[in-house]
């Protein structure tokens, strides 16, 4: 294969030989996924008792005929109580599927966790989730750590009514509410975000609400088992501009009032800047920078990080044109052993032709994965 | 457990020489993969390929016997009597009697050299017939489904684009023809053939075994409405498409935007129903034929051919006359099902893998 | 609602009437004298037909007039006449007015369709839900695969092999007609005796009729599972199991519901095919026999009956999808 032409197409052979490949370790990863299992197996020690949530090398695969897609390739980072972090990165980099991967929504028998733990704070105990059974997963899902998705229109079962779905997720949780219990914490939480005529709402179906009062309902569904930690994958994404501000403020609002706390998905670096106390950069399914928001804000280290604040219209900038990244991410199959970034990076230096960089730390919460800051070269520059 | 583990840290690494120096596909070579991954298409496509070089190239080898050629290398038959009888001294006798009957024509000869699948009730031979029925079966449903498409195109391209009473008009034919009965409508059109070819001196002579085709076309004239509607919905919906308002702005002439958009989008879809529609053709004309309304009995068709299984002597000791043909039907249709639903998974961009 | 469906049923009167015209006029074209060739064989068969009657007739439906064009017009608005007036005339064929020889019949062919519908959901949505949700597994490739074969099977193939096999060499049902005729069974038996000559013909058609019900419901069903409110439904804590038969299972229902209600006319109108191929005395069957002697009023009669039927089908098809989904409003 390596002495062919440069570039060829799979050839249907070797579509079967990385299907034969993958199907091996798909079923091992789905035999693993519905085994049953005792609770040692899952339940482990937080390193940090302050974090909610520590995401530890994980990796997320999608096993395609084209190959393995890393979609994430090793993230590691931290989820503080009573703190909003913000993920940010461009579309495809592997921010949705980490949110994915902490719910256990990826879609099999393709999507696996691979390998990786995710430690989670539970009321009582601490779980590794990707250590997890699916069997064993209600612990959590919905009632430890609730999801708002992007698309508030479809993310609503269209033939029942709100009330139906909001109280469905009591009887999940709570088998022994009753009816009466269940539509009154419903309808509860439908005043908590803020819906005027929340009675109304209840009886009505999805299809009679609009765009913004669905993504609402969706946070007020994700609110009704006092969950301590909401996972909001770019809830503003489609709604209109003064709706987007309005739901972000309902977030703020409801994390003191729940305290609980956040992972905020997003591409949109005001809404970083505006909502989170720390901020994780993705790039190509690795995390590049994290740290807190005044240190990605005030002195971004990575040249990606630098180059999507730049990116970003101001009224301040002079310049008529709008400051873009060259290049394309690489292809997800296909992917380097250097740095992701080196092909569309300004401030390539030869050593980005080496391995991939380390995570460096310059500030006991500042880190970067950039051969610009390997300790040698700091003194240099 | 971790035995499974072991397996898991070591399977993907193995693969890694693979994805070097990989282009991604275009969608056309996409298709064209993912059609051939799937391992009923392919057996759909032989299937379907085995028959036309059954049916078109068969009777270029097995010369031997033609469609309507009835063996008449009579059959002698001896049937052997034990016979007793007691002459006047009380004694008794006992012969064999042998009897020797001879036929004109070798009917319902059980598969041998000389015919590898017997003979039917008239002497001819099946092989033979069950490759002259199939290309009559494939023809006419080819035939069938492009002059159903044709029609369904035109007319739904033309309700689609240009809406309005146009529109309306031509939907409302097609939910007349819609309502229209299918296989009762036929037998009278059947019957009215039938006629027409029994009056002498009748102004369109209508020879008996073109009935079918006759039969087909009419059919033809009343089944466009599906495809009809699957363009124009078509149609419609990318008329909503914001690519085609663009294209409306970049101000291309409509012919431009009718071959260069709404074709190319409308085509996948079409080919898929008219794969499918080709297996359900096959069923239709075999249907027909088996209701007697296609060719006389002398010209083979598969449907005919099923037919003598009416008779309970050949239903239940001849297999060799009435399976063949059905089995052939079977083929057909399942291959073009295979096909068309191998193009549908590969041509829908949902579906990637 | 209640004018959209005033609306349609208006629309339907239009469409039937349409129907009529072209079903009129293709009986037209038969010539005179095949028609009155075949009424003089049956009554060479000693069913005679009274002359008088096969004279009204002819003048009805425009025979014996001129046989211009305003002859078929009026025969066709004589007819038309008639017609509306419930009167469809009396069968050349079986001696008996048509709206007789239908009701009787009909249900012979209504109770195979009941039964074969009755089974053909009952095996086939399981299967479209086992198949999806097992989606490119060996079980889906199974099922898919065997109802494939299903719907590629001609009826009166496959018919006649289970005729052949349950029938003939295993005796273990009887292989045509319907009612043992010598046998005089009452109460529990008579009932036993009609089911083991319906038996055969129920289960082709179950066969033939599985595949397209089982892929209809997996093709839903996997548009169902892949949307945004199954994960929003796993996001919440379901089982898997609640999430596929509560959420999953209601939204795939929609189309199957629709989709009966629409079956439900058809059920009447007989099987051309399996009546004919297992002696039943269907009304499918009896259609077949009378179009082979130009029994004009049963053919205009009966296919009419057809064109009702399906009309009134896609009309409570209709109504149907706008009860079950209440994103649907008619109008």
């Amino acid at each position: 294969m390596k002495e062919k032409k440069k570039s060829s197409y799979l050839s249907g052979k070797e579509i079967r030989a990385i299907a034969k490949q993958n199907k091996k370790v798909m079923m091992a990863l789905e035999a693993k996924k519905h085994r049953r299992a005792k609770e040692e197996e899952f339940v482990c020690e937080m390193k940090n008792a302050d974090n909610i949530l520590e995401i530890d090398d994980l990796h997320t695969y999608f096993f395609t005929d084209q190959g393995v897609v890393k979609a994430v390739n090793g993230v590691s980072f931290d989820i503080p109580k009573n703190k909003t972090v913000g993920i940010v990165g461009e579309s495809g980099c592997g921010k949705s599927v980490t949110s994915m991967s902490v719910m256990r929504l990826l879609q099999g028998p393709t999507g696996q966790i691979y390998s990786g733990s995710i430690r989670f704070a539970a009321e009582d105990k601490t779980y590794d989730i990707a250590e997890m059974p699916i069997s064993e997963i209600y612990r959590i899902r919905g009632k430890e750590i609730a999801m708002i998705f992007q698309e508030p229109m479809t993310s609503l079962n269209p033939i029942f009514t709100i009330g139906d779905q909001l109280d469905e997720v009591t009887y999940i949780h709570r088998p022994e509410a009753t009816a009466e219990e269940a539509q009154a914490r419903s309808i509860e939480m439908l005043k908590l975000v803020g819906i005027a005529a929340p009675e109304r709402v209840y009886n009505s179906y999805p299809h009679e609400l609009s765009g913004g009062m669905r993504q609402r309902v969706m946070i007020s569904m994700a609110l009704v088992c006092n969950p301590r930690l909401i996972i909001a994958d770019e809830p503003t994404t489609a709604l209109d501009v003064t709706i987007q501000a309005q739901i972000l403020d309902l977030l703020r609002d409801l994390k003191d009032k729940i305290n609980g706390s956040i992972m905020l998905i997003t591409h949109d670096l005001g809404v970083i800047a505006e909502m989170a106390d720390y901020v994780v950069v993705m790039y190509a399914g690795k995390v590049i920078e994290k740290g807190t928001v005044q240190e990605i804000f005030k002195n971004p280290l990575h040249p990606y990080t630098i180059g999507l604040q730049k990116s970003k219209p101001t009224m301040q900038s002079d310049s008529d044109v709008l400051f873009n990244i060259p290049g394309n991410v690489p292809n997800p199959v296909n992917m380097p052993t250097h740095c992701f970034f080196k092909e569309r990076c300004d401030r390539c230096c030869d050593k980005c032709g080496g391995d991939y960089p380390d995570m460096i730390q310059v500030s006991p919460t500042h880190f970067v994965s950039c051969h610009l800051y390997d300790k040698e070269e700091e003194v240099n520059g | 457990m971790s035995e499974k583990e072991i397996k898991i840290q070591n399977a993907p690494e193995k693969e890694e020489p693979l994805d070097k120096n990989v282009r991604l596909m275009s969608p056309g070579r996409m298709v064209v993969r993912r059609f051939f991954r799937s391992k009923l298409s392919v057996l759909g496509l032989v299937l379907i390929v085995f028959l036309f070089a059954f049916c078109w190239l068969g009777p270029v080898f097995y010369t031997q016997w033609d469609q309507t050629e009835v063996d008449y290398n009579g059959r002698v038959e001896y049937v052997q009597t034990l016979i007793t009888y007691v002459d006047e001294n009380g004694v008794e006798h006992s012969y064999y009697q042998l009897e020797e009957t001879r036929e004109d024509t070798n009917t319902l000869a059980k598969p041998s050299w000389e015919h590898p699948l017997g003979t039917d009730k008239t002497g001819k031979d099946v092989l033979a017939r069950l490759m002259y029925g199939g290309r009559i079966s494939l023809t006419i449903s080819f035939l069938t489904v492009f002059v159903i498409a044709a029609i369904g195109v035109v007319f739904g391209g033309i309700a689609g684009y240009f809406g309005g009473l146009i529109d309306n008009i031509i939907m409302r034919v097609c939910d007349v023809l819609m309502c229209l009965p299918g296989i009762p409508i036929m037998l009278v059109v059947g019957t009215v053939l039938d006629a027409w070819s029994k009056t002498p001196d009748f102004p369109i002579p209508i020879e008996p075994q073109h009935r079918i085709y006759y039969l087909m076309a009419f059919l033809s004239l009343i089944s466009w409405p599906g495809t009809a509607r699957l363009v124009r919905g078509q149609i419609l919906s990318l008329r909503e498409q914001e690519y085609m308002v663009a294209a409306e702005a970049m101000g291309y002439s409509t012919v431009r935007k009718i071959f260069k958009h709404l074709v190319p989008n409308v085509m996948p879809q079409l080919i898929v129903s008219m794969t499918l529609s080709l297996g359900s053709m096959i069923l239709y004309e075999a249907s027909l034929t088996y209701l007697g309304l296609g060719a006389p009995e002398q010209f083979a068709a598969w449907g005919t051919m099923i037919n003598a299984a009416n008779d309970s002597n050949i239903l239940q000791n001849y297999f060799n006359i009435w399976g063949p043909p059905g089995l052939c039907i079977i083929m057909a249709v399942l291959g073009f099902n295979f096909v068309g639903d191998g193009l549908r998974d590969a041509l829908d961009p949902k579906m990637r893998r | 609602m209640i004018k959209y469906i005033i609306k349609r049923l208006a629309l339907s009167v239009l469409i039937l009437f349409c129907v009529s015209v072209i079903m009129f006029v293709l009986i037209q074209l038969m010539p005179m004298d095949y028609v009155t060739q075949q009424i003089a064989a049956i009554e060479t068969k000693g069913e005679a037909v009274s002359e008088e009657t096969v004279q009204a007739l002819m003048s009805e439906y425009g025979y014996g007039t001129d046989g211009t064009l305003g002859g078929m017009f009026r025969g066709y608005f004589t007819w038309l006449r008639a017609t509306l007036r419930l009167d469809f005339g009396t069968s050349f064929k079986f001696q008996q007015p048509v709206a007789d020889v239908i009701a009787k019949n009909m249900w012979v062919s209504f109770a195979v369709a009941a039964i074969a519908t009755v089974f053909e959901f009952m095996i086939a949505i399981p299967l479209g839900i086992t198949a999806a949700t097992h989606q490119y597994s060996f079980r889906d490739y199974f099922v898919t695969v065997l109802v494939m074969i299903g719907i590629s099977l001609p009826s009166f193939f496959f018919g006649q092999i289970l005729k052949n096999m349950l029938a003939m060499q295993l005796g273990w049902f009887p292989s045509s007609g319907l009612g043992s005729a010598t046998m005089d069974y009452t109460g529990i038996w008579l009932i036993l005796d009609y089911v083991s000559y319906l038996v055969i013909p129920v289960l082709t058609v179950v066969v033939l009729s599985i595949g397209g019900r089982m892929r209809m419901t997996r093709t839903n069903m996997l548009e169902v599972l892949g949307s945004d409110y199954i994960r929003t439904a796993r996001a919440k804590g379901l089982s898997e199991t609640k999430v596929i038969y509560k959420h999953a299972f209601r939204n795939t229902l929609i189309p199957l519901v629709t989709s009966l209600a629409g079956l439900l006319p058809s059920l009447f109108s007989g099987a051309i095919i399996t009546e004919q191929v297992f002696g039943l005395p269907g009304i499918g069957n009896m259609a077949y026999q009378a179009t082979l002697v130009a029994d004009i009023p049963f053919i205009m009669g009966y296919n009419l009956f057809l064109a009702v039927l399906s009309i009134v089908g896609v009309l409570l098809a209709d109504i149907m999808y706008a009860v079950v989904d209440p994103r649907v409003k008619l109008g």
